[in-house]
């Protein structure tokens, strides 16, 4: 079996493993070590030909193998790049490569609204968590943002095709859970849109999934849509006997008080979810009776759904222009008599 | 007079078609390996003529055929990329207009070395006429019993497909193209693997250039040895140039690699030197490659007199070098404005930018809008050094080349007409007129930094 040695941390791996698994799997043996654990936009371990397009699990490969041992001349996209045995990877060591994640991490949010004050995905937003870790704190971006109209497809599901990162993994789900695929990409470069083929609604058993997958506000809940933001919910595991062939019935129900405010599939340490689940489970059950309730979920990971216990995974950077100091401010006559 | 392999023929009446093509020695490469060579002699013999692409990377093309995975039982395939869209590139049209039978012939030989019985010609959409001629002349090649099935009783069956693109810049790069032929959005692919090894339909395939496979055709007629006798260093043979710009005498020439630059640009046998002005700048090798002064075109920063070839062009790398890249030649002379003629690149790789990767989808249109701001003379001072930190977060940050073609022609403009930028911001009046150095050529300082 390949060993791999990333930001120093060594672990052997099965053949054709990637580096992006590599690293989870270290940081699943130990969750002090998950800071090797590169970001993830667009790749899903569930939906097969996923990754490569956000670029912000790039690594830099200062050793290629054993066998070959010269470094790898470009960083390489770590979701799609198999380990070799004795192969070293910088994920946090590389100044260079932090900084080239920075410019992705920028470039993606140029054409982002950052509405997230009226984003029903704020609070686990992969994007919010991305730009927390990755960002700056103010962008050098001063021209018009590209701008789409949000369109319903499907009665269940909002297209807000302005937030959309592109990673492509609402296309995959299409593709590889539903039959028939009625959706994908169409125009090219910064006016690339997901749209559905001439206006189709979306409509089938799991189409659902598209919301779970997606790592930014685009695809969101009809149901749920500005009925709470999400950390007044209380996310409970639940599960029912669903007989969709496909679904696990495995689900989490995000409660306020005894109702049902939304259903979505269990998300892991690394944002996906556990199994994909169907509509009827995600739509149609909105009845706590009709749910054997396993306990509360553990969430961990994101960022502003921590209630202020989150924690960086590395120190950022000091910003060149300082934010003004709070407490100073605080101390201001006129704001403290307001 | 330098020898030509490919346009020898090309000024002889009826060269077009068949009859007149076969008069001058046409499909003879065919003859020679299908009845006298075994399929990996042909590999031979490109090994040795050195031959590198003539798309635009200089990949050596036996390396690449020797790359091809052969796995029993599943086809392979020979694409010509003929989808010829880099800014300031015509040579494969001409070949293609003037001499389609070079292209096809090529192709047959080509394919008997690599044991392909399908292959495709991948061309451009605005290329329609050009696809017209190919056809006309795949039929006549057909009717001859140069393509089919069991060409000149060797047994061997090839069919050649005219497929015309749909004006995307993305579909030239290799994988994007596939997927195009494929019938998909033609998005490139994450390399590996790469397409020797799972290509059109998951089946290995080689893409070359269309100058590439011409030049199959002087390599199996006269040999690889021979071939390789022409040019310099690693850069073997002849290659085709589409010169234009401030140019007297624009237009797609032959040459013999290790041709000294100052001979191409002034020597009437070529360029012609300067249309009445003076020369500020060249490109020489399509829009992707990086713009250098002409100082440091015709000589290298160490002094040498700089040539035309792989090497030559590239010496100093990126900070006093270029490349030859597909051969889109084009020279600026001192009415040019380097900021529009930047802005105007970025603008092109804004609109062909695929969208499927971050960098490239967002920050093509960044520089394409910094640079317009620049140009349109409401520019500030620190908008250089952001359109320098833009271009450097693309580079090598993307999934194809298209992200460091975008990048580099302005790191290049930046870094060698960085006063010129600077006079865009210091003279925001000046330079709203279009014509800003028509009038009043930009004098520069100093003149660049040449040992």
């Amino acid at each position: 079996m390949p060993k791999v040695t990333i930001d120093g941390i060594t672990i052997e791996v099965p053949e054709g493993t990637t580096i992006l698994q590599a690293a989870r799997m270290i940081g699943e043996r130990n969750r002090a070590d998950r800071h090797v654990v590169p970001p993830a936009m667009c790749y899903y371990s569930k939906l097969e030909t996923s990754g490569g397009y956000c670029r912000t699990c790039l690594v830099k490969v200062p050793k290629g193998s054993d066998k070959d041992p010269r470094p790898m001349p470009k960083p390489v996209p770590s979701c799609r790049t198999t380990v070799m045995d004795g192969m070293e990877v910088a994920n946090t060591t590389d100044p260079t490569l932090i900084d080239a994640r920075n410019g992705v991490v920028e470039m993606l949010l140029i054409n982002h609204p950052l509405d997230c004050p009226i984003c029903d995905q704020a609070g686990e937003c992969d994007l919010q968590d991305l730009s927390y870790e990755n960002g700056t704190a103010a962008s050098r971006y001063e021209f018009e943002r590209r701008t789409f109209e949000p369109i319903d497809i499907g009665d269940t599901i909002k297209l807000h095709m302005t937030r959309c990162i592109l990673c492509y993994r609402c296309v995959k789900v299409a593709e590889q859970l539903t039959d028939g695929r009625v959706h994908g990409v169409i125009n090219r470069g910064d006016a690339a849109e997901i749209s559905t083929y001439i206006s189709q609604a979306i409509d089938n058993d799991f189409s659902g999934n598209m919301i779970d997958v997606c790592p930014v506000g685009a695809l969101t809940d009809r149901t749920f849509r500005f009925a709470s933001r999400v950390w007044f919910t209380k996310p409970m595991d639940a599960h029912r006997d669903c007989d969709t062939s496909g679904c696990t019935g495995k689900v989490v129900l995000w409660l306020k008080g005894d109702e049902v405010l939304r259903v979505t599939g269990r998300k892991d340490q690394w944002g996906e979810v556990e199994s994909f689940i169907c509509n009827t489970c995600r739509f149609g059950k909105k009845d706590l009776a009709a749910w054997t309730v396993e306990g509360p979920r553990n969430i961990d990971r994101h960022s502003v759904i921590g209630q202020g216990h989150y924690t960086l995974k590395r120190v950022q950077p000091v910003l060149t222009s300082p934010a003004p100091n709070v407490p100073e401010l605080a101390k201001r006559k006129e704001l403290k008599d307001r | 007079m330098a020898r030509k392999l490919l346009f020898e023929h090309i000024d002889k009446p009826g060269i077009r078609g068949l009859e007149g093509y076969r008069a001058n020695g046409g499909y003879r490469s065919v003859e020679k390996a299908l009845r006298t060579m075994a399929p990996e002699a042909v590999v031979e013999e490109v090994k040795k003529s050195g031959l590198r692409g003539r798309g635009g990377a200089g990949f050596p093309t036996g390396m690449k055929w020797s790359f091809l995975a052969k796995p029993v039982g599943v086809p392979r395939y020979l694409v010509v990329n003929a989808d010829e869209s880099e800014p300031g590139t015509f040579k494969d049209r001409y070949l293609m207009e003037r001499i389609p039978h070079l292209l096809i012939e090529g192709m047959v030989t080509s394919c008997f070395a690599l044991g392909a019985n399908t292959a495709f010609i991948y061309i451009r959409g605005e290329y329609f006429h050009v696809a017209r001629i190919l056809e006309q002349a795949i039929g006549e090649a057909r009717a001859a019993g140069w393509l089919g099935r069991n060409i000149l009783g060797s047994g061997f069956d090839l069919d050649i497909h005219v497929h015309v693109g749909a004006g995307a810049y993305i579909c030239g790069e290799e994988t994007a193209l596939l997927e195009s032929l494929e019938g998909k959005r033609g998005n490139p692919r994450l390399k590996p693997p790469f397409p020797a090894v799972k290509g059109l339909y998951q089946c290995p395939t080689v893409v070359n250039n269309v100058e590439t496979i011409a030049a199959v055709v002087p390599i199996v007629n006269d040999g690889g040895e021979e071939y390789a006798k022409i040019g310099v260093g690693r850069s073997t043979g002849t290659k085709l140039i589409s010169a234009g710009g401030n140019v007297k005498r624009p237009g797609v020439y032959e040459i013999e690699l290790g041709l000294p630059c100052d001979e191409f640009i002034n020597s009437d046998a070529y360029c012609g030197g300067v249309d009445g002005r003076a020369f500020k700048a060249v490109v020489p090798g399509g829009s992707s490659v990086p713009i250098v002064p002409y100082e440091l075109f015709l000589r290298t920063a160490a002094g040498e007199p700089r040539l035309m070839s792989y090497e030559s062009l590239s010496d100093g790398g990126f900070v006093s070098g270029t490349m030859l890249g597909s051969g889109g030649f084009y020279a600026y002379n001192d009415a040019q404005c380097i900021v529009r003629s930047t802005w105007n690149h970025a603008r092109f790789y804004h609109h062909e930018s695929c969208g499927q990767c971050s960098p490239c989808r967002e920050g093509t249109g960044w520089l394409d809008k910094v640079l317009e701001r620049l140009e349109l003379g409401e520019g500030r001072a620190e908008d250089i050094d952001l359109l320098w930190d833009i271009q450097r977060k693309i580079e090598g940050n993307t999934i194809c080349p298209l992200g460091d073609a975008a990048a580099w022609p302005v790191a290049s403009a930046i870094r060698h007409f960085r006063d010129e930028f600077e006079y865009h911001v210091t003279h925001r009046q000046k330079v709203k007129d279009p014509r800003h150095f028509e009038r009043e050529p930009f004098r520069r300082a100093a003149s660049p930094q040449i040992a």
